[in-house]
């Protein structure tokens, strides 16, 4: 009989509390074209999979009368669930109740949901809408944000996290994300900064717009805080659910295997590169030739074009690509294409997914602005990522391999296990113009025209070295192959892989570049 | 101490003022302000190879410009949008920096 009575009272309580900051604050959620917390959730995970914990948490405020105020569930949500009947664990804050402001509580069930994933050996999915410090709190929301950021380098490489900011974030709340795997945004809904731009303005007097600032798509292009941009909410989910299927669930796993199949019988490989090798084409048409039912899956695809990455299969199984983009920048190595790749190849190797790298790079970008960035030790970072990496790692050059990006694009001697070159490929110290006025520069100043020796010693340098088969008779390069072979060398290779060991000396750990 | 003082410079961090002395790399900062989207920049260093558009001619967004022969490679320079060429301010066989104001549209 009294069964009954506590049961209806919890389900009261229940009730109350998942209203969160109640009917208005939902309208005005709604109104900016917002989903509210849970839908979010809900829109993530399986169909009823999600179990919350922590409902009835409340805040621990007594200063400033918020003694007084009842935030239900302190501005978070917190729970598990699954992903095609795979736990993973997740958080998302709740922009309805006190603008999902993180005070000590709200810190509290994110920490607490963060060390469960950790243990489980689960993804973790976080979801930002908050307006940062809850002020009221202090010093204690500023510990909070701590005790995250400790979490996320802990778990990092560990277990997968992923972080989809659908509101502001703003202060320190941004470097949850940054800490985490991949960061998605979703068209004027993001917002990320350090500093707003009223402050911007009132100090330096620089006039901007938040969207101009930190919007979605600032953050996909010029900064590379981002990994995905989405049009809408819904976009957005849709790429979570799609990514989470190209990675393990923790660093001891492989991603699954899919049932393999062919590239889909698109236009002729061959024909995809032009024959002179100063015209731009899109490399990616290249992946999705060699990736299983022609499907790419890419990464940061606005930030720094001039290298493309992301996610494939090759016979079911995950493969991290990268590859160089002629048609952006001529597929250039410089600060920012380094950065990018060399993120993604340490996520590659922490992850037990295999990199293949295909190459068409015609040096580093050129210019005091490059150089004043530091491209140094930017540059720097791809050699340490890929010489670092433990994983099966495949080179396949196409056509341009010049100089130190030769040697940075996975070359055999970072490491590659395998390097195949087509035989359209150049793999020089230098390109052939460079090259032919230092080599043959007596023979060209002293020619009685010099414009015409020179041009006839370009051509002797093209073809004494534009091509594979000098590396190839080092060893450098295992096998120049017709392009037409290029996905069964891939398959075959990774194959041969699939057991690798590859020990690295004991150390805490190496020091990177940063 | 009123002399020491001079070489300061003041910040402002966080609402508060603070004196403290500049780096160089500060100093050299440059104000942020909207691209114009009428310039057409370059975006790499490069020599240009090919004009193919004249001054008061209409061209259609995607319709290509110049070629750009940069990093060994030629770069399709294309009009962002419907607009007409006001001005050329580069000649063929040019080598131009990055950042260089190619043409104007309008």
């Amino acid at each position: 009989m009294s069964f009954k009575r506590n049961i209806l009272d919890l389900r009261k309580r229940k009730k109350e509390a998942q209203q969160g900051g109640g009917e208005k604050a939902i309208e005005k959620q709604v109104a900016m074209g917002k989903k509210t917390a849970r839908e979010r959730i809900k829109a993530i995970l399986d169909e009823n999979s999600f179990h919350e914990y922590d409902l009835f948490v409340e805040h621990t405020g007594r200063d400033f009368d918020m003694e007084k105020k009842v935030l239900h569930g302190d501005g978070v949500i917190i729970g598990t669930g699954t992903m095609y009947n795979h736990p993973v664990a997740i958080y998302a804050q709740d922009f309805t109740v006190a603008g999902g402001s993180l005070g000590l509580m709200h810190a509290r069930k994110i920490t607490k949901i963060m060390d469960h994933a950790l243990k489980m050996r689960v993804p973790l999915i976080g979801i930002n809408d908050s307006g940062g410090a809850r002020i009221q709190e202090g010093v204690n929301s500023l510990a909070g944000y701590g005790e995250i950021f400790y979490r996320n380098t802990n778990a990092s490489g560990v277990i997968p996290q992923i972080s989809v900011i659908l509101g502001p974030c703003a202060g320190g709340a941004v470097y949850s994300p940054a800490l985490t795997d991949f960061v998605f945004v979703v068209e004027n809904i993001s917002k990320m900064f350090i500093t707003g731009p009223g402050v911007i303005k009132t100090v330096l007097g620089e006039e901007i717009s938040m969207e101009e600032l930190g919007g979605a798509m600032v953050h996909s292009e010029i900064t590379g805080n981002a990994h995905f941009f989405a049009k809408s909410e819904d976009e957005c989910f849709e790429q979570i659910k799609k990514l989470i299927t190209f990675i393990p669930w923790n660093n001891a796993q492989k991603a699954l295997k899919f049932p393999p199949q062919e590239p889909l019988p698109q236009r002729n490989i061959e024909d995809i590169v032009p024959i002179d090798p100063h015209h731009p084409y899109d490399i990616r048409d290249i992946i999705k030739a060699v990736t299983d039912g022609s499907d790419f899956f890419e990464i940061m695809e606005y930030f720094a074009r001039n290298i493309v990455i992301g996610f494939g299969r090759i016979q079911g199984n995950t493969i991290g690509f990268v590859a160089n983009q002629p048609m952006y920048l001529a597929g250039v190595l410089d600060c920012d294409s380094s950065d990018k790749a060399a993120r993604f190849i340490r996520y590659c190797d922490a992850f037990n997914i295999p990199l293949v790298t295909l190459e068409d790079m015609p040096g580093y970008l050129p210019g005091v602005d490059q150089e004043h960035a530091g491209v140094i030790r930017h540059g720097a970072k791809l050699l340490y990522a890929y010489s670092e990496a433990t994983v099966p790692k495949v080179t396949v050059i196409i056509r341009k391999a010049y100089g130190g990006g030769y040697i940075a694009m996975n070359s055999r001697h970072l490491g590659a296990d395998f390097v195949f070159a087509w035989p359209t490929a150049e793999i020089a110290v230098m390109g052939p113009e460079g090259a032919a006025n230092i080599v043959f520069k007596k023979e060209i100043d002293e020619a009685e025209n010099p414009a015409e020796m020179r041009k006839q010693k370009i051509q002797e340098y093209k073809d004494k070295f534009a091509n594979p088969f000098v590396a190839a008779s080092k060893g450098y390069i295992d096998e120049v192959i017709e392009p037409s072979e290029t996905r069964a060398r891939l398959i075959h290779s990774l194959e041969v892989s699939s057991s690798k060991v590859d020990p690295r000396p004991e150390r805490k750990h190496g020091i990177p570049p940063f | 101490m009123e002399e020491n003082n001079s070489k300061y410079q003041v910040f402002v961090v966080n609402s508060g003022m603070y004196l403290s002395l500049s780096t160089k790399k500060y100093d050299l900062r440059k104000k942020w302000h909207k691209s114009d989207p009428k310039e057409i920049r370059s975006i790499i260093p490069g020599s240009v190879i090919e004009i193919l558009v004249t001054v008061g001619q209409k061209v259609k967004a995607g319709e290509v410009l110049l070629i750009l022969d940069s990093m060994k490679m030629y770069t399709k320079i294309e009009m962002p949008y419907d607009g007409i060429i006001k001005s050329i301010h580069i000649s063929q066989g040019d080598r131009i920096p990055k950042n260089t104001v190619m043409l104007l549209i309008e």
